[in-house]
């Protein structure tokens, strides 16, 4: 029998999800709207919050500044780069490990995942030293190589899920029906599969996109992605408010547009094989 | 042509062996059932002639040429799935052409045969719908369109039925043989109902753990029973077995008497017992005696409806030259 919820519970209930998600959002939102504030309504005591002269003077001054467009290009080609290469190198990796698992493969998607818990300031000398000597520092080519790498456990993971979803049998039946494993991964697999690759692909984008760490240590001027324009406007001071503001604005503003065009798509990737 | 023959073929998982030197032959044409308890390795042979899974050792010959080393793809035969493994994103048209496209056959002899297969299974309407959008019943039939229109040596069904409700499964069993009488190929047939196996087979292959217990025709396995397994697996209700004082009167370790061969009074009779629960099916009735002393429970079946309620005494009677007897072994004694 179904719970029985009544409308009083449900109005609570939704007035609560309601808080809760613009908890949630406060901080994205309140960035937004001091990004339109001058420096002295950003930070004014009481905060103002809708009640301000709106402006659009800061965006200017950014753009004036700092060429945008570049460190735009910058965290596409980074996110994008790192992203295409990851899929490159998952997808075989995931493909054996779901259709053909050998004694050890659990083994192996534990330690993967486990440098995942490593904390990444742990290995960042040795892999300055090594951008260094490699000649890599403040490269895309350099930055594209360690994010992909960063991620490759997760995006692993992720179409191992994917993969073992699909019921070997429909392989069989392939292999029986004459498909060589060429024919078998183009024609049968990889279109079952590509909700998942989808969603996966998209998930990816989205964390190197948003990768700071590594971006800010080991770039300076010509690899500088969005995460390193917003750091510039930082200041212990605390006088650039609005202008921080507006900049942050314009960092996040196409991966949170690229996120709500593809919600869909993520939700159902994410929770790809919870419901039957 | 469709001659299979399996010469000492063995096959090991790790150390465990699941099917231990096994020799069989299924000629051209015949319609083979692999019936045993799940787990019995009926699967495991299948897959074996399939060639989806590799044999440890021995050899598989199709039509007289070594096939143990060939690809699933490249042995002329066919499969059907107990799952049906359709491609969930193709149309009915484009599963059923899958392994047509593959074989890298002309478009409009694709399509012909497509169509063919179609009118055949009744699928000419939902040629163009996907998997999803069709019934069980539908659906196991675009897993046979897709097996036929290949036109292999030998079709493999590996428990086609299984995933069906009970009235559209006795449905398809009978389209299942009516294909066989129809193509006249070799068929190779695994399911764990001897009913199914009873009904459709020209040659049982009855299995338990990986050996081949008894190779024969329905009736011959009905009738002469080459041990207590063969004799207790195929038949419903399932044969009673005695043992002890009554089965030494007849010289042996253990008698058995199926359920249709047994006589029933409510007066008098060699057995006496006491009714537990009667299964009425209007043209049957099978009565489930208790306390007969011979053994925890009797099953006798008797024609037409009779009344007997629980608790009721009963008196049953065996028809003796209907009686099985088997020796310490389990083997039938003549």
């Amino acid at each position: 029998m179904a719970r029985a919820v009544t409308a009083n519970r449900k109005m609570i209930n939704t007035a609560i999800a309601w808080a809760v998600g613009l908890l949630i959002f406060f901080p994205i939102l309140w960035t937004i709207l001091t990004s339109f504030k001058t420096e002295a309504q950003a930070i004014a005591s009481p905060p103002i919050f809708l009640g301000f002269d709106w402006t659009l003077e800061n965006y200017s001054i950014v753009q004036e500044r700092s060429d945008y467009m570049r460190f735009l290009w910058n965290s596409v080609i980074i996110a994008g780069g790192s992203t295409l290469l990851g899929i490159i190198i998952a997808v075989p990796a995931a493909w054996s490990m779901a259709f053909v698992p050998s004694k050890r493969t659990k083994d192996i998607l534990l330690w993967m995942l486990s440098t995942k818990m490593l904390p990444a300031v742990g290995v960042l000398y040795p892999i300055y030293l090594l951008f260094i000597n490699l000649g890599l520092l403040d490269s895309r080519f350099g930055l594209v190589m360690v994010i992909m790498l960063i991620n490759l456990p997760i995006i692993v993971w992720m179409l191992y899920t994917y993969f073992r979803e699909i019921p070997g049998e429909i392989l069989e039946a392939a292999r029986m029906d004459g498909a060589t494993l060429k024919e078998e991964i183009l024609y049968v697999l990889t279109p079952m599969a590509v909700p998942g690759i989808a969603s996966t692909v998209l998930l990816n984008f989205i964390l190197a996109w948003n990768e700071a760490f590594w971006t800010l240590n080991l770039t300076a001027v010509d690899a500088a992605p969005l995460t390193a324009f917003i750091a510039s406007y930082s200041s212990p001071e605390g006088l650039f408010f609005a202008k921080l503001s507006a900049a942050s604005t314009m960092a996040i503003a196409p991966i949170l547009i690229l996120g709500w065009f593809s919600q869909k798509q993520l939700v159902r990737g994410l929770t790809f094989g919870a419901v039957k | 042509m469709g001659r299979i023959q399996l010469k000492s073929v063995t096959k090991s998982f790790g150390d465990v062996q699941v099917i231990p030197p096994l020799d069989l032959t299924i000629e051209d044409g015949e319609f083979t059932v692999f019936v045993g308890p799940s787990g019995c390795g009926k699967s495991t042979l299948l897959r074996l002639i399939a060639g989806l899974e590799d044999i440890t050792s021995g050899q598989i010959e199709i039509d007289g040429a070594d096939a143990t080393e060939v690809p699933p793809a490249k042995r002329g035969l066919a499969m059907v799935f107990q799952s049906y493994a359709l491609y969930p994103h193709m149309s009915v048209r484009k599963n059923i052409a899958f392994p047509l496209r593959m074989a890298k056959l002309e478009q409009a002899e694709i399509d012909s045969r497509v169509e063919g297969a179609a009118q055949v299974l009744n699928l000419t309407d939902y040629l163009d719908r996907r998997p999803g959008q069709l019934s069980g019943g539908q659906r196991q039939r675009v897993a046979i369109g897709r097996a036929i229109v290949r036109e292999p040596a030998a079709f493999l069904f590996d428990e086609p039925l299984s995933n069906l409700d009970a009235a559209l499964r006795v449905g398809m069993r009978l389209e299942i043989s009516e294909l066989h009488k129809r193509l006249k190929t070799t068929m190779i047939y695994v399911t764990h109902d001897q009913v199914e196996a009873m009904t459709m087979a020209d040659k049982i292959v009855v299995l338990q753990a990986g050996v081949i217990e008894q190779v024969g025709s329905p009736l011959e396995l009905y009738h002469n029973p080459r041990n207590e397994f063969v004799a207790g697996f195929i038949g419903s209700p399932k044969m009673n077995f005695i043992k002890g004082d009554e089965a030494k009167k007849h010289g042996a370790t253990t008698v058995g008497i199926r359920p249709e061969h047994c006589d029933v009074s409510k007066s008098e009779g060699l057995w006496k017992g006491v009714v537990g629960v009667s299964e009425h099916l209007g043209s049957d009735t099978f009565i489930h005696v208790h306390e007969t002393g011979l053994a925890d429970m009797l099953t006798v079946r008797v024609t037409g409806d009779i009344s007997a309620n629980h608790g009721d005494t009963i008196f049953i009677s065996p028809q003796t030259d209907q009686l099985h007897r088997f020796d310490a072994q389990g083997l039938r004694m003549p």
